[in-house]
């Protein structure tokens, strides 16, 4: 079994609230020299068998249309191939 | 002269906005999301709410049940729909508006009376406001900030598109927008609640009640 990861982040010119947080615990926390945080989100599909370029190429439509919003977020694609 | 309701998994407001169209005069449908015939309503809204928990983003999967099928298609050829709250986010994901709703810039749910101005009086569900009304009414949301590149800004505004206008920037909002329409001005998205200003006893105002007896005239001509 193959397993495509898609990592969605928001564009850089878009504002991230939930980064913000973050970033503003880290300093309260003491972790200092941290100039920003971004949060994004990681998808991993596990495929029924191979990651055939066919297949890959259908989650790659799945991003487009599902898993990020192309107005404010880019997404890369990758296959791992385990076992 | 029937109002159409969508009721999504996490829908929170749609017995409001089926009341308000009922206090509006018009009959009030409840639509369900998993069935795509929409019943032979004349318009519908998108209701506030939590659909699907906003899950992945905010409208992104209510975008794709049936009833939205249907709706998107009988948008493009006319139909009026009003998309509050969430809805307004399940119109963006639908790409029958443009740009999208983001976090509130302060990252704290807000629930307050918000001033608006009305820039645009010419669409289905705004034609019986004054040109730059100002009105009040509720807004309540999380993943209220509207965002868009600026060439799509630029022609938002170029083209008289925004509908309504923040007094008072309440969500970080790219250019204190509150509304929009599409070209055609038959769909709106709306982040504030018309649907809770239609009564005294519970609203702050009946400011809101202006857009369901808009949509009365744009479908019945008098």
């Amino acid at each position: 079994m193959a397993r495509v990861v898609v990592d969605v982040m928001l564009k850089p010119e878009i504002l991230d609230p939930q980064g913000k947080a973050v970033h503003g615990a880290f300093g309260r926390l003491g972790f200092d020299g941290v100039a920003d945080v971004r949060q994004g989100k990681r998808f991993e599909i596990t495929l029924d068998g191979e990651a055939t370029e066919e297949r890959v190429a259908e989650i790659r439509k799945a991003a487009d249309t599902l898993l990020a919003n192309p107005v404010i977020e880019d997404y890369t694609l990758h296959v791992e191939n385990g076992q | 002269m029937k109002i159409g309701v969508v009721t999504f998994p996490g829908s929170l407001d749609d017995a409001d906005a089926r009341r308000a169209a009922a206090v509006a005069g018009a009959e009030a449908v409840a639509l369900w999301h998993g069935d795509e015939d929409l019943h032979g309503v004349d318009a519908v809204v998108l209701p506030g709410g939590f659909s699907y928990g906003d899950y992945l983003r905010a409208g992104a999967i209510s975008r794709f049940a049936p009833v939205m099928e249907t709706i998107i298609k009988r948008a493009g050829e006319g139909m009026p729909v009003l998309g509050i709250c969430n809805g307004f986010q399940v119109l963006c994901e639908s790409h029958l508006l443009p740009g999208a709703l983001i976090k509130n810039h302060h990252r704290k749910f807000v629930c307050k009376d918000q001033a608006l101005r009305i820039e645009n009086n010419s669409t289905a569900w705004t034609s019986d406001y004054d040109a730059n009304h100002e009105i009040t009414i509720v807004l309540k949301n999380q993943d209220g900030s509207f965002v868009a590149d600026e060439a799509t800004l630029d022609r938002l505004e170029g083209e008289g598109r925004v509908v309504a206008r923040y007094l008072g920037n309440p969500n970080g909002s790219y250019r204190d927008i509150a509304g929009i329409t599409n070209e055609r001005g038959n769909v709106v998205g709306l982040m504030p609640h018309p649907e809770h200003a239609v009564e005294t006893l519970t609203g702050p105002t009946t400011d809101g009640l202006g857009f369901f007896t808009s949509v009365l005239k744009a479908v019945v001509p008098s």
